[in-house]
Protein backbone atom coordinates (compact mmCIF):
# COMPACT_ATOMS: atom_id res chain seq x y z
CA UNK A 1 0.00 0.00 0.00
CA UNK A 2 0.88 3.99 -0.20
CA UNK A 3 2.20 5.41 2.84
CA UNK A 4 1.92 8.91 1.79
CA UNK A 5 3.17 11.87 4.06
CA UNK A 6 -0.24 12.69 4.65
CA UNK A 7 -0.21 8.71 6.59
CA UNK A 8 3.42 9.59 8.31
CA UNK A 9 2.14 13.32 9.21
CA UNK A 10 -0.78 11.45 11.17
CA UNK A 11 0.90 8.61 12.56
CA UNK A 12 3.64 10.96 13.58
CA UNK A 13 0.89 12.94 15.72
CA UNK A 14 -0.28 9.74 17.11
CA UNK A 15 3.09 9.13 18.29
CA UNK A 16 3.97 12.33 19.44
CA UNK A 17 7.07 12.66 16.91
CA UNK A 18 7.56 15.53 14.34
CA UNK A 19 9.79 14.46 12.12
CA UNK A 20 11.94 17.09 10.01
CA UNK A 21 10.03 17.65 6.83
CA UNK A 22 13.89 16.36 5.01
CA UNK A 23 13.45 13.00 6.83
CA UNK A 24 9.42 12.66 6.21
CA UNK A 25 9.75 11.49 2.52
CA UNK A 26 12.71 8.68 3.64
CA UNK A 27 10.51 7.42 6.57
CA UNK A 28 7.66 7.36 3.89
CA UNK A 29 9.50 5.10 1.36
CA UNK A 30 11.11 3.00 4.06
CA UNK A 31 7.93 1.99 5.95
CA UNK A 32 5.72 1.55 2.53
CA UNK A 33 8.43 -1.07 1.73
CA UNK A 34 8.26 -2.99 5.20
CA UNK A 35 4.31 -2.62 5.19
CA UNK A 36 4.43 -4.17 1.53
CA UNK A 37 6.83 -7.00 2.93
CA UNK A 38 4.07 -7.70 5.48
CA UNK A 39 0.96 -8.06 3.41
CA UNK A 40 2.56 -11.63 2.69
CA UNK A 41 0.56 -12.70 5.76
CA UNK A 42 -2.73 -11.61 3.55
CA UNK A 43 -1.69 -15.07 1.60
CA UNK A 44 -2.43 -17.07 5.10
CA UNK A 45 -5.68 -17.88 5.67
CA UNK A 46 -6.56 -17.28 9.30
CA UNK A 47 -10.46 -17.50 8.84
CA UNK A 48 -12.10 -17.46 12.44
CA UNK A 49 -8.50 -18.35 14.17
CA UNK A 50 -8.59 -16.77 17.63
CA UNK A 51 -6.02 -14.10 18.19
CA UNK A 52 -3.61 -15.07 20.36
CA UNK A 53 -1.91 -12.44 22.65
CA UNK A 54 -0.61 -14.95 25.29
CA UNK A 55 1.27 -18.16 24.44
CA UNK A 56 -0.04 -19.66 28.09
CA UNK A 57 -3.30 -19.21 29.17
CA UNK A 58 -2.24 -17.22 31.91
CA UNK A 59 -5.57 -14.89 32.99
CA UNK A 60 -6.54 -12.64 36.05
CA UNK A 61 -3.19 -13.43 38.15
CA UNK A 62 -4.17 -11.85 41.42
CA UNK A 63 -2.15 -11.45 44.61
CA UNK A 64 -3.26 -11.05 48.32
CA UNK A 65 -4.31 -6.97 48.96
CA UNK A 66 -1.75 -6.56 51.68
CA UNK A 67 -0.60 -3.14 52.91
CA UNK A 68 3.04 -2.27 50.98
CA UNK A 69 5.64 0.25 51.42
CA UNK A 70 5.55 2.00 47.66
CA UNK A 71 8.79 3.27 46.35
CA UNK A 72 9.96 6.70 48.53
CA UNK A 73 8.96 9.72 46.56
CA UNK A 74 12.14 11.71 46.82
CA UNK A 75 13.82 8.94 45.14
CA UNK A 76 11.37 8.64 42.49
CA UNK A 77 11.77 12.65 41.90
CA UNK A 78 15.73 12.32 41.87
CA UNK A 79 15.73 11.45 38.47
CA UNK A 80 12.95 14.57 37.35
CA UNK A 81 14.30 16.90 34.36
CA UNK A 82 12.27 19.09 36.08
CA UNK A 83 10.78 19.30 39.82
CA UNK A 84 9.79 21.09 43.25
CA UNK A 85 9.35 19.51 46.53
CA UNK A 86 6.94 16.81 46.01
CA UNK A 87 6.08 16.84 42.26
CA UNK A 88 7.14 16.94 38.42
CA UNK A 89 6.91 20.18 36.77
CA UNK A 90 5.34 20.81 33.11
CA UNK A 91 4.15 23.88 31.14
CA UNK A 92 0.23 24.32 32.33
CA UNK A 93 -1.76 22.00 30.59
CA UNK A 94 -5.20 22.94 32.07
CA UNK A 95 -6.80 26.16 32.18
CA UNK B 1 46.16 -19.20 36.21
CA UNK B 2 44.86 -16.79 33.27
CA UNK B 3 41.83 -15.94 34.93
CA UNK B 4 40.62 -14.81 31.76
CA UNK B 5 40.17 -18.36 30.23
CA UNK B 6 38.35 -19.89 32.81
CA UNK B 7 34.93 -20.80 32.14
CA UNK B 8 32.45 -19.11 34.53
CA UNK B 9 31.94 -22.32 37.03
CA UNK B 10 35.62 -22.76 36.64
CA UNK B 11 36.75 -19.46 38.03
CA UNK B 12 33.65 -20.26 40.79
CA UNK B 13 35.56 -23.25 41.68
CA UNK B 14 39.09 -21.90 42.39
CA UNK B 15 37.13 -18.57 44.08
CA UNK B 16 35.89 -21.54 46.66
CA UNK B 17 38.69 -23.31 47.01
CA UNK B 18 40.65 -20.31 47.17
CA UNK B 19 43.28 -20.36 44.94
CA UNK B 20 41.75 -16.93 43.72
CA UNK B 21 40.41 -14.35 45.57
CA UNK B 22 37.55 -12.59 44.13
CA UNK B 23 38.98 -9.40 44.34
CA UNK B 24 41.72 -10.91 42.09
CA UNK B 25 39.11 -12.46 39.58
CA UNK B 26 37.11 -8.65 39.55
CA UNK B 27 40.86 -7.03 39.44
CA UNK B 28 41.45 -9.03 35.98
CA UNK B 29 38.66 -8.33 34.83
CA UNK B 30 38.49 -4.44 35.61
CA UNK B 31 42.44 -4.48 33.91
CA UNK B 32 40.60 -6.04 30.61
CA UNK B 33 38.40 -3.27 30.02
CA UNK B 34 40.62 -0.94 31.07
CA UNK B 35 42.83 -1.85 28.37
CA UNK B 36 40.42 -3.63 25.52
CA UNK B 37 37.39 -2.06 26.04
CA UNK B 38 38.24 1.71 24.08
CA UNK B 39 38.55 -0.47 20.67
CA UNK B 40 35.60 -2.65 21.66
CA UNK B 41 32.85 -0.55 22.85
CA UNK B 42 30.99 -3.56 24.99
CA UNK B 43 30.26 -1.21 27.98
CA UNK B 44 28.36 1.81 28.43
CA UNK B 45 28.75 2.21 32.33
CA UNK B 46 31.91 0.49 34.02
CA UNK B 47 31.62 0.73 37.85
CA UNK B 48 35.00 -0.18 39.41
CA UNK B 49 35.15 1.06 42.37
CA UNK B 50 31.43 -0.58 43.60
CA UNK B 51 32.55 -3.72 42.12
CA UNK B 52 35.74 -3.79 44.28
CA UNK B 53 33.75 -2.77 47.64
CA UNK B 54 31.38 -5.60 46.61
CA UNK B 55 34.62 -8.44 46.08
CA UNK B 56 35.30 -6.96 49.76
CA UNK B 57 32.12 -8.10 51.04
CA UNK B 58 31.67 -11.04 49.30
CA UNK B 59 35.15 -12.86 50.30
CA UNK B 60 34.38 -13.61 53.97
CA UNK B 61 31.27 -15.71 53.17
CA UNK B 62 33.17 -17.53 50.19
CA UNK B 63 33.30 -20.82 52.05
CA UNK B 64 29.74 -21.07 52.41
CA UNK B 65 28.59 -20.13 49.29
CA UNK B 66 25.71 -22.02 47.81
CA UNK B 67 26.17 -20.93 44.72
CA UNK B 68 28.81 -21.96 42.19
CA UNK B 69 29.05 -18.62 40.59
CA UNK B 70 29.67 -16.87 43.94
CA UNK B 71 31.79 -14.37 43.57
CA UNK B 72 32.40 -14.48 39.41
CA UNK B 73 32.74 -11.02 37.93
CA UNK B 74 29.74 -10.74 35.49
CA UNK B 75 28.09 -7.87 33.38
CA UNK B 76 24.42 -6.65 32.62
CA UNK B 77 23.27 -5.32 28.98
CA UNK B 78 21.98 -1.93 30.23
CA UNK B 79 18.28 -2.27 29.75
CA UNK B 80 18.16 -3.94 33.36
CA UNK B 81 17.51 -1.42 35.52
CA UNK B 82 20.27 -1.51 38.67
CA UNK B 83 19.29 0.54 41.55
CA UNK B 84 21.51 3.91 41.52
CA UNK B 85 23.59 2.78 38.42
CA UNK B 86 23.06 4.27 35.33
CA UNK B 87 20.50 2.55 33.56
CA UNK B 88 20.60 4.12 29.40
CA UNK B 89 18.87 1.76 27.15
CA UNK B 90 21.71 3.23 24.83
CA UNK B 91 19.40 5.62 23.91
CA UNK B 92 19.78 9.79 24.97
CA UNK B 93 16.27 10.01 25.83
CA UNK B 94 16.61 8.11 29.27
CA UNK B 95 20.01 10.66 29.83
CA UNK B 96 21.52 10.45 33.16
CA UNK B 97 18.32 7.72 34.54
CA UNK B 98 19.12 6.02 37.71
CA UNK B 99 16.73 3.91 38.60
CA UNK B 100 15.36 3.92 42.16
CA UNK B 101 14.83 -0.58 42.22
CA UNK B 102 16.79 -3.65 41.08
CA UNK B 103 15.40 -5.47 38.64
CA UNK B 104 14.18 -8.82 40.08
CA UNK B 105 17.03 -11.14 37.98
CA UNK B 106 19.72 -8.27 39.26
CA UNK B 107 18.09 -9.42 43.33
CA UNK B 108 18.22 -13.49 42.01
CA UNK B 109 22.03 -12.57 40.92
CA UNK B 110 23.23 -10.42 43.84
CA UNK B 111 22.01 -13.20 46.74
CA UNK B 112 23.74 -15.95 44.62
CA UNK B 113 27.18 -13.84 45.33
CA UNK B 114 27.49 -12.20 41.97
CA UNK B 115 29.52 -9.38 41.06
CA UNK B 116 28.63 -6.36 38.43
CA UNK B 117 31.27 -4.57 36.81
CA UNK B 118 28.75 -2.72 34.57
CA UNK B 119 26.68 -1.96 32.40
CA UNK B 120 26.52 -3.43 28.64
CA UNK B 121 26.24 -1.90 24.76
CA UNK B 122 23.16 -2.86 22.71
CA UNK B 123 20.74 -1.42 20.12
CA UNK B 124 19.04 1.67 21.34
CA UNK B 125 15.77 0.27 23.65
CA UNK B 126 17.11 -3.41 22.00
CA UNK B 127 15.95 -2.68 18.79
CA UNK B 128 18.43 -3.76 15.98
CA UNK B 129 20.44 -6.40 14.68
CA UNK B 130 24.25 -4.76 14.97
CA UNK B 131 24.06 -3.22 18.02
CA UNK B 132 24.99 0.07 16.36
CA UNK B 133 21.79 2.05 17.20
CA UNK B 134 23.50 2.60 20.34
CA UNK B 135 23.68 6.65 21.15
CA UNK B 136 27.12 5.09 23.05
CA UNK B 137 28.09 4.07 19.26
CA UNK B 138 28.34 0.65 18.09
CA UNK B 139 30.13 -2.30 20.04
CA UNK B 140 32.91 -3.79 17.44
CA UNK B 141 32.93 -7.90 17.06
CA UNK B 142 35.97 -9.20 19.17
CA UNK B 143 36.71 -11.16 15.96
CA UNK B 144 36.85 -9.13 13.74
CA UNK B 145 36.62 -5.25 14.51
CA UNK B 146 35.43 -3.86 11.55
CA UNK B 147 32.52 -6.29 11.64
CA UNK B 148 28.92 -5.85 14.44
CA UNK B 149 28.82 -8.27 16.95
CA UNK B 150 25.41 -8.75 15.87
CA UNK B 151 22.89 -7.63 18.75
CA UNK B 152 20.73 -6.56 20.28
CA UNK B 153 23.02 -7.61 23.42
CA UNK B 154 26.27 -7.12 21.27
CA UNK B 155 28.17 -5.45 24.10
CA UNK B 156 27.19 -8.48 26.39
CA UNK B 157 28.39 -11.43 23.41
CA UNK B 158 31.43 -9.23 22.87
CA UNK B 159 32.88 -9.07 26.61
CA UNK B 160 32.06 -12.22 26.94
CA UNK B 161 33.75 -13.39 23.65
CA UNK B 162 36.40 -10.46 24.68
CA UNK B 163 37.14 -12.50 28.00
CA UNK B 164 35.90 -8.84 29.86
CA UNK B 165 33.41 -10.73 31.42
CA UNK B 166 32.79 -14.35 32.69
CA UNK B 167 29.45 -14.56 31.73
CA UNK B 168 26.45 -11.21 30.97
CA UNK B 169 22.73 -11.20 30.90
CA UNK B 170 21.00 -10.21 27.75
CA UNK B 171 17.42 -9.83 26.62
CA UNK B 172 15.69 -11.22 23.79
CA UNK B 173 12.77 -9.89 22.06
CA UNK B 174 13.26 -11.73 18.40
CA UNK B 175 16.44 -13.04 19.02
CA UNK B 176 18.60 -10.63 20.64
CA UNK B 177 20.49 -13.00 23.02
CA UNK B 178 20.94 -15.94 20.12
CA UNK B 179 22.02 -13.38 17.04
CA UNK B 180 24.79 -11.89 18.66
CA UNK B 181 25.95 -15.04 20.65
CA UNK B 182 26.60 -16.66 17.41
CA UNK B 183 28.03 -13.67 15.51
CA UNK B 184 30.86 -13.43 18.35
CA UNK B 185 31.54 -17.59 19.06
CA UNK B 186 29.33 -17.72 22.74
CA UNK B 187 26.65 -19.35 24.08
CA UNK B 188 23.53 -17.85 25.32
CA UNK B 189 19.72 -19.24 25.66
CA UNK B 190 16.29 -17.45 25.41
CA UNK B 191 14.54 -19.17 28.24
CA UNK B 192 10.78 -20.10 28.00
CA UNK B 193 8.62 -16.81 28.22
CA UNK B 194 7.29 -16.43 32.11
CA UNK B 195 10.22 -18.03 33.96
CA UNK B 196 12.44 -15.58 34.19
CA UNK B 197 10.80 -12.32 35.54
CA UNK B 198 10.55 -8.84 33.70
CA UNK B 199 10.47 -6.62 36.19
CA UNK B 200 12.89 -3.90 35.81
CA UNK B 201 13.55 -4.76 32.09
CA UNK B 202 12.84 -1.71 30.45
CA UNK B 203 10.02 -3.04 28.01
CA UNK B 204 9.86 -3.11 24.30
CA UNK B 205 7.70 -5.83 23.01
CA UNK B 206 6.37 -7.20 26.63
CA UNK B 207 4.92 -10.04 24.95
CA UNK B 208 8.14 -11.02 23.65
CA UNK B 209 10.76 -9.87 25.88
CA UNK B 210 12.52 -12.31 28.18
CA UNK B 211 16.00 -12.27 29.20
CA UNK B 212 18.66 -15.04 29.83
CA UNK B 213 22.56 -15.79 30.07
CA UNK B 214 25.48 -15.06 27.53
CA UNK B 215 28.31 -17.18 28.45
CA UNK B 216 31.05 -19.51 27.23
CA UNK B 217 29.56 -22.74 27.33
CA UNK B 218 26.50 -24.93 28.05
CA UNK B 219 27.09 -25.67 31.54
CA UNK B 220 27.98 -21.80 32.77
CA UNK B 221 24.41 -20.72 30.53
CA UNK B 222 22.50 -23.84 33.09
CA UNK B 223 24.09 -21.90 36.12
CA UNK B 224 23.34 -18.92 35.71
CA UNK B 225 19.69 -19.45 34.29
CA UNK B 226 19.34 -21.82 37.44
CA UNK B 227 19.69 -17.97 39.01
CA UNK B 228 17.62 -16.82 37.06
CA UNK B 229 14.35 -18.18 36.81
CA UNK B 230 11.86 -17.90 39.44
CA UNK B 231 8.20 -17.30 39.71
CA UNK B 232 7.88 -13.45 40.63
CA UNK B 233 4.56 -11.84 41.85
CA UNK B 234 5.71 -8.13 40.38
CA UNK B 235 5.76 -9.73 36.91
CA UNK B 236 2.30 -11.18 36.33
CA UNK B 237 3.06 -13.12 33.25
CA UNK B 238 5.69 -14.77 35.34
CA UNK B 239 4.85 -18.71 35.65
CA UNK B 240 5.43 -21.06 38.39
CA UNK B 241 7.98 -24.40 37.30
CA UNK B 242 10.44 -26.53 39.18
CA UNK B 243 13.64 -24.69 38.83
CA UNK B 244 17.05 -24.32 40.15
CA UNK B 245 17.81 -27.91 38.51
CA UNK B 246 19.31 -27.12 35.39
CA UNK B 247 23.17 -27.54 35.83
CA UNK B 248 22.56 -30.86 38.36
CA UNK B 249 20.75 -32.41 35.15
CA UNK B 250 23.54 -31.83 32.29
CA UNK B 251 24.31 -35.78 31.72
CA UNK B 252 25.53 -35.20 27.75
CA UNK B 253 23.53 -38.41 27.09
CA UNK B 254 21.65 -37.53 24.17
CA UNK B 255 20.62 -41.65 23.33
CA UNK B 256 17.25 -41.80 21.21
CA UNK B 257 16.83 -37.61 21.38
CA UNK B 258 14.66 -37.13 18.09
CA UNK B 259 16.41 -33.77 16.66
CA UNK B 260 13.88 -32.25 14.23
CA UNK B 261 15.38 -30.72 11.19
CA UNK B 262 12.82 -27.94 9.44
CA UNK B 263 13.35 -27.96 5.93
CA UNK B 264 12.39 -24.24 5.83
CA UNK B 265 15.50 -23.55 7.65
CA UNK B 266 18.08 -25.02 5.16
CA UNK B 267 16.60 -23.59 2.07
CA UNK B 268 17.20 -20.42 -0.03
CA UNK B 269 19.14 -17.14 1.46
CA UNK B 270 21.17 -19.26 3.85
CA UNK B 271 25.05 -19.08 3.30
CA UNK B 272 26.43 -22.40 2.37
CA UNK B 273 29.31 -22.39 4.86
CA UNK B 274 26.38 -21.77 7.99
CA UNK B 275 24.37 -24.84 6.11
CA UNK B 276 27.16 -26.98 6.49
CA UNK B 277 28.54 -26.00 9.87
CA UNK B 278 24.45 -26.50 11.25
CA UNK B 279 24.17 -30.23 9.76
CA UNK B 280 27.62 -31.13 10.77
CA UNK B 281 26.10 -30.21 14.12
CA UNK B 282 23.34 -32.20 13.17
CA UNK B 283 25.59 -35.49 13.04
CA UNK B 284 27.60 -34.89 15.90
CA UNK B 285 24.40 -35.40 18.41
CA UNK B 286 23.64 -38.54 15.77
CA UNK B 287 26.49 -39.48 16.27
CA UNK B 288 26.06 -39.58 20.21
CA UNK B 289 22.71 -41.27 19.28
CA UNK B 290 20.42 -38.73 18.65
CA UNK B 291 18.21 -39.53 16.04
CA UNK B 292 17.37 -37.23 13.21
CA UNK B 293 14.13 -36.36 11.87
CA UNK B 294 13.17 -34.17 8.63
CA UNK B 295 10.53 -32.00 8.86
CA UNK B 296 8.20 -29.58 7.00
CA UNK B 297 6.92 -26.09 9.10
CA UNK B 298 5.75 -23.88 6.28
CA UNK B 299 4.47 -21.38 8.83
CA UNK B 300 7.73 -20.02 9.77
CA UNK B 301 7.97 -18.13 6.50
CA UNK B 302 5.42 -15.58 8.52
CA UNK B 303 7.67 -15.56 11.49
CA UNK B 304 9.21 -11.97 10.42
CA UNK B 305 6.20 -10.44 9.62
CA UNK B 306 4.06 -11.22 12.34
CA UNK B 307 7.16 -10.18 14.44
CA UNK B 308 7.68 -7.09 13.34
CA UNK B 309 3.80 -5.96 13.92
CA UNK B 310 3.38 -7.24 17.31
CA UNK B 311 6.83 -5.75 18.09
CA UNK B 312 6.36 -2.69 16.85
CA UNK B 313 3.24 -2.29 18.26
CA UNK B 314 3.61 -3.20 21.73
CA UNK B 315 6.87 -0.74 21.23
CA UNK B 316 4.90 2.14 20.20
CA UNK B 317 2.99 1.75 23.80
CA UNK B 318 5.41 0.99 25.86
CA UNK B 319 7.49 3.65 24.49
CA UNK B 320 5.21 6.11 25.58
CA UNK B 321 6.46 6.42 28.52
CA UNK B 322 9.22 8.46 27.76
CA UNK B 323 8.15 11.77 27.28
CA UNK B 324 10.70 14.14 29.47
CA UNK B 325 8.72 14.61 32.47
CA UNK B 326 9.60 11.66 35.03
CA UNK B 327 13.15 10.79 34.16
CA UNK B 328 15.59 11.14 31.43
CA UNK B 329 15.89 13.68 28.93
CA UNK B 330 13.70 16.91 28.08
CA UNK B 331 14.81 19.16 24.74
CA UNK B 332 15.03 22.71 25.64
CA UNK B 333 13.23 25.43 23.78
CA UNK B 334 9.10 24.24 24.28
CA UNK B 335 6.23 26.17 24.61
CA UNK B 336 3.44 23.87 25.96
CA UNK B 337 3.03 20.54 26.87
CA UNK B 338 2.65 18.94 23.80
CA UNK B 339 5.64 20.57 22.31
CA UNK B 340 7.59 19.62 24.89
CA UNK B 341 6.41 15.85 24.71
CA UNK B 342 7.07 16.02 20.30
CA UNK B 343 10.65 17.84 21.00
CA UNK B 344 11.90 15.39 23.47
CA UNK B 345 11.14 12.15 21.88
CA UNK B 346 11.78 13.47 18.41
CA UNK B 347 15.52 14.74 19.11
CA UNK B 348 15.59 12.02 22.14
CA UNK B 349 15.01 8.84 20.29
CA UNK B 350 17.44 7.41 17.30
CA UNK B 351 16.16 7.06 13.99
CA UNK B 352 15.46 3.03 14.24
CA UNK B 353 13.69 3.49 17.59
CA UNK B 354 11.45 6.11 15.75
CA UNK B 355 10.93 4.14 12.34
CA UNK B 356 9.41 1.50 15.10
CA UNK B 357 7.44 3.65 17.05
CA UNK B 358 5.77 5.04 14.07
CA UNK B 359 5.49 1.41 12.44
CA UNK B 360 3.64 0.27 15.52
CA UNK B 361 1.25 3.00 15.45
CA UNK B 362 0.51 2.63 12.14
CA UNK B 363 -0.23 -1.39 12.65
CA UNK B 364 -2.78 -0.33 15.85
CA UNK B 365 -4.30 3.02 14.07
CA UNK B 366 -8.17 2.94 12.95
CA UNK B 367 -8.60 1.24 9.22
CA UNK B 368 -5.34 -1.41 9.63
CA UNK B 369 -5.55 -2.88 13.22
CA UNK B 370 -7.74 -5.83 11.79
CA UNK B 371 -5.44 -6.01 8.56
CA UNK B 372 -1.94 -6.10 9.99
CA UNK B 373 -2.13 -6.05 13.79
CA UNK B 374 -5.07 -8.63 14.52
CA UNK B 375 -3.72 -11.14 11.51
CA UNK B 376 -0.40 -11.08 12.82
CA UNK B 377 -1.88 -12.10 16.61
CA UNK B 378 -3.79 -14.82 14.73
CA UNK B 379 -0.54 -15.94 12.70
CA UNK B 380 1.22 -15.89 16.12
CA UNK B 381 -1.48 -18.72 16.96
CA UNK B 382 -1.03 -20.72 13.50
CA UNK B 383 2.99 -20.36 14.74
CA UNK B 384 2.74 -21.81 17.93
CA UNK B 385 0.09 -24.32 16.50
CA UNK B 386 2.90 -25.42 13.93
CA UNK B 387 5.18 -26.17 17.04
CA UNK B 388 3.27 -27.78 18.66
CA UNK B 389 2.74 -30.56 15.93
CA UNK B 390 6.47 -30.34 15.30
CA UNK B 391 7.05 -31.36 18.80
CA UNK B 392 4.62 -34.21 18.52
CA UNK B 393 7.53 -35.83 16.17
CA UNK B 394 10.46 -34.79 18.04
CA UNK B 395 12.07 -33.76 20.74
CA UNK B 396 13.53 -30.51 19.71
CA UNK B 397 14.55 -28.41 16.70
CA UNK B 398 18.15 -27.79 15.14
CA UNK B 399 18.51 -24.31 12.62
CA UNK B 400 20.61 -21.55 12.24
CA UNK B 401 20.93 -19.06 14.14
CA UNK B 402 21.54 -16.46 11.47
CA UNK B 403 20.92 -16.66 7.36
CA UNK B 404 25.20 -15.94 7.49
CA UNK B 405 27.74 -14.79 9.76
CA UNK B 406 28.55 -11.05 11.13
CA UNK B 407 27.91 -7.72 8.60
CA UNK B 408 30.63 -5.91 8.23
CA UNK B 409 29.71 -2.28 10.42
CA UNK B 410 27.45 -0.21 8.60
CA UNK B 411 26.35 -2.69 6.22
CA UNK B 412 22.52 -2.91 7.73
CA UNK B 413 21.99 0.41 8.69
CA UNK B 414 20.69 1.54 5.07
CA UNK B 415 18.43 -1.12 4.59
CA UNK B 416 16.11 -2.43 7.67
CA UNK B 417 13.84 -4.35 5.98
CA UNK B 418 16.96 -6.51 4.93
CA UNK B 419 17.88 -6.50 8.42
CA UNK B 420 14.31 -7.47 9.87
CA UNK B 421 14.83 -10.32 7.03
CA UNK B 422 18.47 -11.65 8.95
CA UNK B 423 16.04 -12.78 12.35
CA UNK B 424 14.00 -15.52 10.48
CA UNK B 425 15.12 -18.10 11.99
CA UNK B 426 14.92 -16.78 15.64
CA UNK B 427 11.73 -14.38 15.91
CA UNK B 428 9.56 -17.73 15.39
CA UNK B 429 10.33 -18.95 19.23
CA UNK B 430 9.66 -15.64 20.77
CA UNK B 431 6.36 -15.26 19.08
CA UNK B 432 5.41 -19.13 20.68
CA UNK B 433 7.41 -18.47 23.60
CA UNK B 434 9.43 -21.39 23.30
CA UNK B 435 13.24 -21.47 24.64
CA UNK B 436 15.19 -21.15 22.21
CA UNK B 437 19.88 -21.50 22.31
CA UNK B 438 22.50 -20.80 20.51
CA UNK B 439 25.74 -22.42 20.60
CA UNK B 440 29.11 -21.80 18.12
CA UNK B 441 29.43 -24.87 15.75
CA UNK B 442 32.15 -23.81 13.31
CA UNK B 443 33.94 -21.00 11.89
CA UNK B 444 33.62 -19.41 7.92
CA UNK B 445 36.52 -19.16 5.89
CA UNK B 446 37.41 -15.75 7.17
CA UNK B 447 37.26 -17.02 10.82
CA UNK B 448 34.07 -15.61 11.63
CA UNK B 449 32.14 -17.39 14.35
CA UNK B 450 28.86 -19.66 13.20
CA UNK B 451 25.71 -21.05 15.50
CA UNK B 452 23.70 -23.42 15.49
CA UNK B 453 19.67 -22.82 17.41
CA UNK B 454 18.26 -25.29 19.14
CA UNK B 455 14.55 -24.16 20.16
CA UNK B 456 12.36 -26.48 22.16
CA UNK B 457 8.90 -27.00 23.46
CA UNK B 458 7.79 -24.62 26.75
CA UNK B 459 9.85 -25.72 29.89
CA UNK B 460 12.49 -27.30 27.54
CA UNK B 461 15.33 -25.13 28.58
CA UNK B 462 17.37 -28.58 30.28
CA UNK B 463 16.66 -30.37 27.43
CA UNK B 464 18.63 -27.83 25.01
CA UNK B 465 21.35 -27.26 27.42
CA UNK B 466 21.92 -30.41 27.93
CA UNK B 467 22.55 -31.21 23.79
CA UNK B 468 24.33 -28.38 23.79
CA UNK B 469 26.58 -29.74 26.64
CA UNK B 470 26.22 -33.27 24.98
CA UNK B 471 27.59 -31.39 21.95
CA UNK B 472 30.58 -29.79 23.40
CA UNK B 473 31.59 -32.43 24.73
CA UNK B 474 32.71 -33.18 21.74
CA UNK B 475 33.43 -30.25 19.87
CA UNK B 476 36.00 -27.38 20.63
CA UNK B 477 34.41 -24.23 18.99
CA UNK B 478 33.10 -22.75 22.13
CA UNK B 479 36.67 -22.87 22.99
CA UNK B 480 38.39 -20.54 20.60
CA UNK B 481 38.83 -17.70 21.88
CA UNK B 482 39.34 -14.04 19.30
CA UNK B 483 42.92 -13.59 17.77
CA UNK B 484 43.52 -17.34 17.45
CA UNK B 485 43.34 -18.52 21.24
CA UNK B 486 41.74 -21.28 22.67
CA UNK B 487 40.85 -22.33 26.10
CA UNK B 488 41.72 -25.42 27.95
Amino acid sequence: MKITTELIAHISQLSRLSLPEGEQAAMAAQLERIVDYMDVLSRLDTGDIEPMSHVFPVRNVLRADEEQPSCDREALLANAPARDEESFLTPKSVE
Amino acid sequence: MELRQLTALELGAVIRRGEVSVAEAAQAALAAIEAEDGALNSFITVEGERALERAAQLQPGVKEAQSPLYGVPMALKDNICTKGIKTTCASKILGDFRPPYDATVVERLAAAGALGLGKLNLDEFAMGSTSETSWYGPTRNPWDPDRAPGGSSGGAAAAVAAGLSWYAVGSDTGGSIRQPAAHCGVTGIKPTYGTVSRYGLVAYASSLDQMGPVCRDAGDCAAVLDVLQGRDRRDATSLDGDYGHLLESLSGDVRGLRVGLPAECFGDGLDGQVRQAVLAAADVLKSRGAQLVELSLPALEYGVPAYYIIAAAEASSNLARFDGVKYGWRAQGYGDLSELYHKTRTQGFGLEVKRRILLGSFVLSAGYYEAYYRKALQVKAVIKGAFDEAFARCDLLLTPVAPATAPRLGESLGDPLEMYLGDVYTVPANLAGLPGLSMPCGFDRQGLPIGAQLIGPHFGEGRLLNAAYAFQQDTHYHKQTPKGGQRA
